[in-house]
């Protein structure tokens, strides 16, 4: 881990500066910043197909990941992602294979041809393959791989929930909602079990529809007792109180927002058909988002509700976010100055070369690694799975039992 | 601080009023407990206070309830949140956030306090529940005191004037309930908070108790001092049946009072001969486990228990949540997990059998009896008892007829209150007619009359050749109806000893009358059995 780096940024006996240490103190970035950075360097990499480039990309992305990801159960799903990215690379390779890979001049491999009905023209089945549509094959799975893999960092840097809780305030009630819904899928799951189990205490006998309907009911019956509960928790505690918002003052945001959507349906209507007046176009597209931006601003301010504890946009976000956004900029002004590196030629075999601008660029994207602060999650500690079973399970905490002596 | 003036409450539909022309006045820093039978309308007061009643349950609300000035006519439950906090029976179906900090500071965000403020409140309710360490937990991995204590705290961070609890420590082990009235009764008295606080266990509460409610259930309410309403109560105590028959006026009311008082009936207790609670001869081993253990991943939570129950023989397994009473219990049956040990009946093992042929060895009522409940009515779900079992149609009607008479056939099972729930699984149960009877809690929920009821069905199971085992956590329970305690604790048995010997030499299990009488004597039937016999 390079949790160490802070202490080690000055030379040997130089204490570091009070900010420094300020700045490496571990908490859990915006969850923002490093979805910026990952997609900054998604878009780094859709500009290449250059193996090397891409390698780098892929080097980028799990150094930061294995640096600053915490032990939450989200961050141990990277290795998905690599899978799937391995997958990816192999399926493209075996369909070039497969299906026709005869393009270029250079065939390694001679198979034979599986004659196709007419009505199945411009399909080949196996033949012969070339090894620039193999290649071809490889950089390409490679890319979206890599594409893949970036989206997975994000993924596992990023707490999903604090990234609901980031939402913007008129969309507050959308983030209450889907938080409550992640937290039903676990219920559920736990009561099926329990009332499966409990279904063998009744003989379990019955197959199909009955069966089925022994299961389902109880389970229904036992969530819909839940939600009701948890309904009257949240309105006697405050959900979606109306504040101090005027009757008129609803009404003004009410109409901005209708106003607004109702101007940007046809500013992409006329965008998208060619035959209506180009002035329905672009400006009733501008201006109804524009309207409909301030309805939203409007609704926002009328929520009357605060934030415990939000996440702060700080310094170390601008330089994670920064650095994404550094090395996809990088890459689209190499692609316009020198594309022949970046997209390495099929038709004159050769070893791809390697640049040094788009290597420094892509390089920008693994800063993280080294400058963002470690998470502050010690392990296990938020939203880690429950072993199932309900109060009675062992799910209890074994600190809080040691105090309580039997006897 | 809370004004009930006049109120009458009715469902639509229903001919009976739940509340019919009740008033009261409840007055800042009051602990009041409301005690009755279930489902008299104890919910239905407790929510009116805050407007949950009728806004959110529907129904047809007359007359005026005021809290701090502010009218619930007008106003929906969400505008009462700085004003009045609820906290229901469980915690964990109102948690809105998923840790224990978020859910601190949701009631907060709704009222939009201030950052700063918000962090200063969360930190303060943090050390005052005392469960500052567990900030960062997530909800569900917390015991069931710990989340109880969680959601008092997330009312308390909106800094409400008046608290409502809905039988907050109904799911809770003693100790863990103890946490939870503790903490109460400490903010009662150094916040000056009104508690508004229904609750089945009288025994616990009514020491901090400045005055009562009773709700008898015809809609009418009474409102005293505890021991005057306690005097004319049909739900009382232990502590208070026994004030009655040894005539002391006024009522004890705690452990304390009592024993000051005690002193002539020990001394006229003293000179007979101890209650008989020897077992009478222990019949045949119908079940016999050996070395049973289960485990879940790394957790073990049964770890090599070994036990026999015999004929005629009713056990009580106890032990704090989460001490393995419940996977003993459906390992034991056979359908839970087993990963060790051996368990016969008669000479085959009740999990190698199918489930059809190993519910007539072993019957077993879970925890939640409702999941065994699928059908729309009564009558449905005592036929297919009789299929299943392959008894003689109408013999689950019979026998649930015999556990509660009078149960409308046509009614939805889960209309039914806890108690008639309870029968109906436990009929549908022993319809396949089980020599071993396993009830996992089945005194949750339960009133006094409905734990009596139940209390003498196990007595007659037990008469008739049958084991029973009770996993419970109710002291009070198990001294009137088991013969055998077994006490576990992670997964271990630490004591196993007839009922007279576990409760009474233990201060964490000792009964009311135990505490007071001295260990021989654990309930008050003993007690009043002692008394006939000297006359």
């Amino acid at each position: 881990m390079a949790d160490g780096a802070a202490p080690r940024a000055g030379p040997e006996g130089v204490r570091p500066a009070g900010w420094v240490v300020r700045y490496f103190l571990p908490r859990d970035l915006h969850p923002a910043a490093w979805w910026v950075w990952a997609l900054g360097l998604a878009a780094a990499a859709s500009r290449t197909t250059n193996p090397w480039l891409l390698a780098t990309v892929l080097a980028v992305a799990c150094c930061t990941v294995v640096a600053r990801r915490c032990d939450a159960p989200w961050a141990m799903a990277f290795r998905m992602y690599l899978y799937l990215g391995a997958l990816i690379v192999v399926l493209r390779v075996f369909f070039r294979f497969v299906f026709g890979g005869a393009e270029g001049s250079t065939i390694i491999l001679r198979l034979p041809e599986i004659p196709l009905p007419a009505w199945a023209a411009g399909i080949r089945l196996l033949g012969d393959v070339s090894a620039e549509s193999v290649l071809g094959g490889l950089y390409d799975g490679l890319r979206l791989a890599t594409m893949v893999v970036c989206l997975g960092a994000a993924n596992a840097l990023a707490n999903p929930k604090r990234l609901l809780k980031a939402m913007p305030a008129a969309l507050y009630e959308l983030g209450t909602a889907v938080t409550v819904a992640l937290s039903v899928f676990p219920q559920l799951a736990e009561s099926v079990l329990r009332v499966r189990q409990a279904r063998k205490l009744r003989g379990g006998g019955g197959r199909g529809f009955p069966a089925l309907r022994a299961i389902v009911i109880p389970v229904l019956a036992d969530a819909l007792d839940r939600s009701l509960l948890l309904a009257a928790s949240m309105d006697s505690r405050g959900y979606g109180r109306a504040g101090t918002a005027s009757a008129r003052a609803r009404l003004v945001t009410g109409s901005f927002m209708i106003v607004g959507l109702i101007g940007v349906c046809v500013g992409i209507y006329a965008t998208l058909d060619g035959t209506t007046p180009r002035f329905l176009a672009g400006p009733v597209l501008v201006a109804g988002l524009a309207v409909a931006l301030l309805g939203f601003r409007s609704a926002g301010r009328r929520v009357h509700r605060t934030r415990y504890r939000p996440t702060r946009w700080q310094v170390a976000e601008v330089v994670v976010a920064a650095s994404g956004l550094g090395a996809a900029l990088v890459l689209f002004a190499t692609s316009s100055v020198d594309p022949t590196n970046l997209n390495p030629s099929l038709i004159n075999l050769s070893w791809p070369l390697l640049s040094w601008t788009p290597l420094c660029g892509v390089l920008l994207g693994v800063i993280p690694a080294f400058l963002a602060p470690p998470p502050a999650t010690a392990p296990g500690d938020e939203a880690a799975d429950p072993p199932g079973g309900r109060a009675e399970g062992p799910i209890a905490d074994p600190r809080d039992h040691a105090e309580k002596v039997l006897r | 601080m809370i004004h009930i003036d006049r109120v009458s409450f009715h469902y639509r539909g229903t001919p009976r009023p739940v509340l019919a022309d009740v008033s009261l006045t409840i007055d800042e820093g009051e602990l009041v407990v409301v005690a009755g039978r279930t489902g008299v309308g104890k919910s239905t007061l407790l929510g009116t206070v805050n407007g949950l009643v009728p806004h959110f349950t529907g129904g047809h609300l007359d007359g005026v309830v005021t809290v701090d000035g502010v009218s619930t006519r007008t106003r929906p439950p969400r505008e009462f949140a700085h004003l009045v906090g609820v906290v229901g029976q469980d915690p964990l179906a109102g948690f809105v956030t998923d840790t224990v900090e978020e859910e601190l500071a949701y009631g907060m965000e709704q009222l939009g306090v201030a950052p700063q403020v918000m962090r200063r409140r969360v930190e303060e309710t943090l050390d005052l529940l005392g469960i500052a360490d567990l900030r960062r937990r997530a909800l569900r991995t917390l015991s069931g005191g710990q989340q109880q204590r969680v959601a008092v705290g997330s009312v308390l961070t909106m800094h409400p004037k008046v608290l409502v609890l809905d039988e907050p420590t109904s799911a809770l082990d003693p100790v863990a309930a103890e946490d939870v009235l503790a903490t109460l009764a400490r903010l009662v008295h150094d916040l000056g908070t009104t508690v508004l606080m229904a609750e089945h266990r009288l025994e616990r509460v009514v020491p901090f108790a400045d005055r009562m409610i009773y709700v008898p259930g015809d809609g009418s309410v009474a409102i005293g001092p505890p021991a005057e309403i306690l005097a004319r109560s049909p739900v009382a105590p232990p502590i208070v049946e026994l004030g009655r028959l040894a005539g002391w006026d006024p009522l004890p009311l705690t452990v304390r009072d009592g024993r000051r008082r005690a002193a002539d009936v020990r001394a006229r207790l003293g000179a007979g001969p101890r209650p008989a609670r020897t077992p009478t001869a222990p019949g045949s081993p119908l079940l016999t486990g050996t070395n049973i253990v289960v485990r879940y991943g790394a957790t073990v939570a049964v770890r090599g228990v070994c036990l026999t129950l015999r004929a005629g023989q009713v056990v009580a397994v106890m032990g704090r949540n989460g001490s393995g009473k419940s996977s003993l219990l459906w390992a034991l049956q056979g359908a839970g997990p087993r990963q060790g040990g051996t368990v016969r009946v008669g000479d085959a093992d009740p999990r190698d059998l199918p489930a059809r042929r190993a519910r007539k060895l072993v019957g077993m009522v879970p925890q939640t009896a409702g999941d065994l409940l699928y059908l729309e009515t009564v009558a449905e779900e005592c036929e297919a008892a009789d299929r299943e079992s392959d008894a003689s149609p109408g013999s689950c009607r019979a026998l649930l007829d015999r556990l509660a008479p009078d149960i409308d056939p046509d009614r939805h099972p889960r209309d039914l209150s806890e108690g008639q729930r309870l029968a109906l699984v436990l009929a549908v149960q022993l319809t396949a007619v089980p020599r071993v009877m396993l009830l996992d809690e089945p005194t949750r929920g339960l009133d006094y009359r409905a734990k009596s009821a139940l209390g003498k069905v196990i007595a007659d199971l037990a008469a008739a050749g049958r084991a029973v085992v009770v996993a419970t956590h109710d002291v009070e329970f198990v001294a009137s109806v088991a013969d055998r305690v077994i006490v576990m604790a992670e997964g271990e048995v630490v004591s196993d000893g007839s009922t007279g010997e576990v409760l009474g030499a233990s201060p964490a299990f000792a009964t009311q009358v135990a505490k007071i009488l001295g260990e021989d004597w654990l309930t008050v039937a003993e007690v009043e059995a002692a008394f006939r016999r000297e006359r």
